[in-house]
């Protein structure tokens, strides 16, 4: 191995693959070998059927189609109100300068701590589980946005002005081409955060998703459930974040992402 | 052909010092005057304040102290009147090569097909035919250039104003970008600010060489190049631009000298 040196995309396809073999068959080790007591940690079989019959019996895919729903619903909105906030942050210093210091503040602010809050303000329906993500995702947004709009290169700025362009041009045809691929990575990071906060949303005062599942399995302390239900999400992460990926490719081929 | 004349006057670039540091003064009084079509070449060692004299001109700094005005105007910040091409790249890397050229016509609202047949125009004055729709990323650093050279030259400007254009081109790109920028200069004898440190460069392609000093930047010398246009790359081996040259290069050396211990 030489630092640096690129890896073929087979080689690197194999080894992906490979850890997780070997995850899994540390996983079927512990299970199948008795190393572990069931109840703590169902099989990888046994993981299997339970989601089986979640999904054959229990109605899984409703949970899941709901909690998807959340994620993009809560991160959408989100999306809406960060993205120009951001864009006009990071491209005009006094707006940064108003706004930044309090963002900056509710950044730290844990959504899961305005659970109990949100659910006094706005019940235990669909508004609260979306206020939680968009609570967890829009100063995050928001600042990281700012961040990659300010980072625009101040050499084009000036080729602009100097071709004629006026402030509001330059941010419409230089700072939001500029930044729009990075945005575009920016968001699929912070979709993936917003799967943490709706599963802890749905955790406290849920009747529906996939995480009231997971909890509503601890009590019958069903573990292959609760496993599947954790992968469910892991796979749905990995195939958004592919999907999201090569839509980024596909929409800003002139950047070498 | 441009017809506005460019005057400098009494510019003065002071740059604030860091916390206790004293303040920089980068550029002295600098007064020019800079008639239509000439092609005037601005000579110095780095950090003289050359580029900051030229980004005072493109409103894209402001002097300290002092005033530039275009034909009377006075110049408050950038404009269109004053096309730049800076050292580093700077084509947008969201837009084709011919969508750049097209850029300062967009902006002023041009029907589309005027548009099109304008930057078909630069395309082929600069050598771009066939890479219209190629990104910057795809092209060499000279035919980057290029392209920079065609975007500012498409908004018709009444002055060029180029800051070391050809700096970060090997010696043999550089040369034809050269002959390129004399040819369409020729051509079209739009008023040139040429920055550069390259003696041959200011020679060959100035009617007028200015050689500014160390740091803090003043005009120290006026050397006018009479050699007749059209030039020719075979005017550099000619005595007269040796001679030329001797004379800038011990003008310049001792600038030189003066930075490098500074």
């Amino acid at each position: 191995m030489q630092p640096l040196k690129p890896v073929s995309p087979g080689a690197r396809l194999v080894l992906g693959a490979g850890f997780f073999a070997v995850f899994l068959g540390a996983w079927a080790f512990v299970t199948y070998g008795g190393h572990v007591p069931a109840l703590f940690l169902a099989s990888p079989g046994r993981t299997l059927s339970s989601g089986w019959s979640l999904l054959t019996e229990y109605g899984f895919l409703g949970d899941i189609a709901v909690t998807v729903f959340r994620v993009v619903g809560g991160f959408l909105i989100a999306a809406v109100m960060a993205v120009p906030l951001g864009l006009l942050m990071g491209a005009f210093k006094p707006v940064e300068a108003f706004f930044e210091p309090f963002f900056s503040f509710c950044r730290y602010l844990p959504a899961s701590a305005f659970i109990p809050l949100l659910i006094l303000w706005a019940g235990v329906g669909e508004a609260q589980k979306l206020s939680v993500i968009v609570i967890g995702s829009v100063f995050q947004l928001v600042i990281m946005v700012a961040v990659v709009a300010g980072a625009t290169r101040p050499d084009l700025v000036e080729a602009a002005a100097t071709l004629g362009s006026r402030p509001v041009s330059i941010l419409r045809r230089v700072v939001i081409p500029a930044a729009a691929p990075q945005i575009a990575e920016t968001l699929r990071l912070v979709l993936g955060w917003a799967w943490t906060y709706v599963i802890v949303a749905e955790l406290i005062g849920a009747s529906s998703g996939i995480g009231h599942m997971i909890m509503d399995s601890q009590r019958l302390l069903d573990t292959g459930q609760m496993i599947f239900g954790i992968v469910v999400i892991g796979v749905i992460g990995l195939v958004t974040d592919f999907a999201v990926k090569s839509l980024n490719r596909w929409l800003f081929p002139w950047a070498a992402l | 052909m441009s017809n506005k004349t460019l005057r400098i006057e009494g510019v003065t670039r002071t740059f604030p010092g860091r916390g206790r540091a004293a303040p920089t003064l980068a550029l002295q009084p600098t007064s020019l005057e800079v008639a239509p079509g000439e092609f005037v070449a601005i000579l110095g060692p780095s950090g003289c304040g050359k580029s900051t004299l030229l980004r005072i001109v493109a409103g894209l700094d402001q002097p300290s102290a002092g005033s530039v005005a275009l034909d009377g105007a006075p110049v408050t910040g950038p404009g269109p009147d004053r096309g730049m091409v800076f050292q580093s790249y700077t084509l947008f890397p969201w837009l084709t090569v011919e969508r750049n050229i097209r850029y300062g016509l967009e902006e002023r609202g041009l029907p589309e097909a005027e548009q099109r047949a304008i930057a078909a125009r630069f395309i082929d004055r600069t050598g771009l035919r066939g890479f219209e729709n190629h990104w910057p990323r795809q092209l060499s650093g000279g035919m980057q250039q290029r392209c920079a050279l065609a975007r500012a030259l498409a908004n018709d400007p009444e002055i060029l104003l180029l800051d070391e254009p050809f700096g970060a081109l090997d010696h043999q790109t550089r040369e034809l970008m050269q002959e390129l920028l004399l040819e369409i200069w020729q051509a079209d004898r739009k008023t040139v600010l040429f920055v550069t440190h390259d003696i041959d460069e200011a020679v060959f392609l100035a009617n007028r060489v200015l050689v500014m000093s160390a740091r803090p930047g003043r005009i120290k010398a006026e050397v006018a190049v009479p050699l007749p246009y059209p030039r020719e790359w075979t005017v550099k081996t000619t005595p007269e631009f040796g001679a030329l040259k001797a004379r800038l290069m011990a003008e310049i050396r001792e600038e030189v000298r003066k930075a490098a211990i500074a």
